[in-house]
């Protein structure tokens, strides 16, 4: 990793950084929250579930990230999924089950799961 | 299906949305572009006045604006200044501070540099409980790719300006999260606080002039910067600006994190973001400001919340826990449970909360006993109203609150425990019968069978008799029958 020693360098890093993102396009995103309470609540489990589907079903262009809290505690544990051209989905309550289930389903053919969350927030984006 | 966006997600931005182990999530999202303005165009004055105009008061619950105090901060010449992040979360039902930590703890690491340079400080100290491995972990890791990327370190982005971060690890006293008591703890001394004057910007860790915010406080900086002092003043109302973050959590559907604009009511809050409470039960009141707050009833329902409101309604903002009752809560336990956690965290340095605690909590005992009398009423408010007027800190001052709020709110609900020796609620066993009705009973015996201290008698299809002598008051009849024949009374 390179140092970033001034600030033409961060916003160089910056560039760069959206033309991965942009590389990142064609790809199923499958985003996992994964805070001490979505662990708890089997995050980790159905992440390895997810995993584990894709590669049964022959999806190879699933990319899987962890992130923090998603602040749906009434729905845990909650995953966002973000499929190619559309607009994230979060998708709640979630077990091994389910969550092969929604690879089946909605990462290979799009047609939604149950227990679909709405957005109920504006996030304010730097 | 379409929801009303009511929340405004600022000191939140990045929580699920970045992995937040990785720096480059970060760096991708404009992480670190306000420390680079400030510390390579701008100047520690102009920081202070952008953060003094966007209006932003402390997170952790008192409300001091940030920005003033930095200002007096950077006014003290010291040969060192350090800069403290409190994320000594402690507040019974809130996680605020561990969701922004595991989710997104670069804004942390990059606000606290923002505020060194703003001081004059070359180290900071993040102050976090020991009960939350994943948030040190993460903001482990946080603070070692900052520092291997230079953004932490030596001459930062060759601006001459060094800056690094340190962890201590607070043991689980709520007194801790009190800034002066926090700064003896971080000393290596008992955690009990100190009178103030002197402030901590005047002379804090080591006698030095020590910055201390919350996490949520910090969490906002960066977007401040960015953004704009007039961006953020536009939100929230006139004296509280911003948004603020609250755990939801007790008797409501939507249980969560919700980040909210200043000013937003209290019935948006509970029945649109929460989704009202579960089962159809009736909405009852809901603790602000955790153990040192009051409760706010459905009379309340329109007062916007922000600072200043919150205290005019014998509660205070807090850090951010929000406990939702419903009709099955009854008031008297809950202020009782608040004392019972308070007088264990008290650190038994002033007579008034040590002492003050333990007495306010037997009397809120022997009114849940059914052994309370009127003359208990008095007592409570007249050594409430001491306590706050003498306790040492900001634990002791605010600790009689929910007793205080809860009184003055829900009198007849204390009139009913002492006067008819009734929970209204039906949540005081000594003060309820659990009976059943002849009418409804179908002499099943599964409550006979079920009861632990077999004091459940009657023939095979006839109704049955508690006797009421050796009842527990266990409920766990009331579970089994199927016929709703048994109540509480």
């Amino acid at each position: 990793m390179a140092k970033i020693a001034s600030a033409a360098d961060l916003k160089k890093f910056q560039e760069d950084y959206k033309a991965k993102v942009a590389a990142r396009k064609d790809k199923i995103l499958v985003n996992v929250s994964l805070a001490t309470c979505s662990i708890a609540s089997g995050g980790k489990a159905v992440m390895e579930a997810m995993k584990d589907e894709a590669t049964k079903q022959g999806l190879t262009n699933v990319e899987f990230m962890q992130s923090g809290c998603m602040t749906y505690c009434h729905s845990e544990p909650t995953v966002v999924v973000t499929l190619p051209g559309k607009e994230p989905v979060c998708f709640g309550k979630l077990d091994d089950k389910s969550a092969r289930e929604l690879v089946q389903k909605y990462l290979k053919t799009g047609e939604l799961v149950e227990n679909v969350i709405p957005v109920n927030y504006v996030r304010v984006e730097l | 299906m379409e929801v009303a966006k009511k929340q405004l997600r600022i000191a939140t931005r990045n929580c699920g949305f970045i992995d937040p182990e990785n720096i480059e999530d970060y760096l991708g999202v404009r992480g670190y572009e306000a420390l680079a303005n400030a510390i390579t165009a701008g100047t520690p004055a102009g920081v202070i006045d952008e953060i003094k105009k966007c209006g932003i008061r402390g997170r952790g619950g008192g409300g001091f604006p940030t920005g003033t105090k930095w200002g007096f901060a950077a006014a003290n010449q010291a040969d060192q200044k350090y800069v403290v992040c409190n994320a000594d979360e402690g507040d019974p039902g809130a996680f605020m501070d561990r969701a922004v930590l595991e989710g997104d703890p670069h804004s942390v690491v990059e606000a606290m540099a923002i505020c060194g340079y703003a001081i004059g400080a070359s180290i900071g100290v993040v102050y976090i409980r020991a009960e939350y491995p994943l948030a040190i972990k993460r903001l482990v890791k946080a603070i070692e790719d900052a520092r291997a990327y230079g953004l932490l370190g030596k001459n930062i982005l060759g601006s001459g300006f060094d800056f690094d971060i340190e962890l201590k690890y607070g043991a689980g006293a709520f007194v801790c999260g009190e800034e002066t008591a926090l700064i003896r703890s971080m000393e290596g001394s008992r955690g009990e606080p100190y009178t103030k004057p002197p402030f901590p910007a005047n002379s804090g860790y080591w006698s030095k002039p020590t910055i201390v915010n919350n996490v949520e406080t910090f969490a906002n900086i960066p977007a401040i910067l960015v953004k704009g002092a007039e961006w953020f003043a536009s939100i929230g109302t006139e004296k509280s600006k911003g948004t603020k973050v609250f755990a939801l959590a007790g008797k409501i559907n939507n249980t969560g994190l919700i980040e909210v604009p200043m000013g937003i009511t209290l019935k948006e809050v509970i029945f649109e973001v929460g989704g009202g409470c579960p089962g159809g039960k009736e909405f009852k009141a809901v603790q602000t400001g955790g153990p040192s707050g009051g409760a706010l009833t459905f009379k309340d329902a329109d007062v916007p919340i922000d600072y200043d409101n919150l205290l005019a309604k014998n509660s205070m903002m807090g850090s951010g826990g929000m406990i939702v009752m419903d009709e099955d809560n009854c008031m008297v336990d809950i202020a009782k449970f608040f004392l019972d956690f308070t007088m264990d965290e008290t650190c038994g340095k002033c007579t008034p909360c040590r002492i003050g605690s333990k007495r306010l909590y037997e009397i809120l005992s022997k009114i849940t006993h059914g052994q309370g009398t009127e003359a208990d009423f008095e007592k409570l408010k007249s050594l409430a109203v001491n306590i706050k007027d003498t306790a040492l800190c900001g634990l002791g001052q605010t600790m009689p609150n929910p007793v205080l709020s809860t009184m003055n709110t829900f009198a007849d609900e204390y009139i009913a425990h002492v006067r008819d020796k009734k929970c209204p609620a039906g949540v005081c066993s000594d003060l309820l019968e659990i009976v059943i009705i002849p009418e409804k009973c179908v002499g099943c015996t599964l409550c006979a069978r079920v009861c632990p201290v077999n004091c459940i008698s009657g023939k095979v299809k006839e109704a049955h008799v508690i006797d009421q002598s050796a009842c527990i008051k266990c409920g766990a009849c009331i579970d089994k029958c199927k016929f709703e024949a048994i109540v509480k009374k």
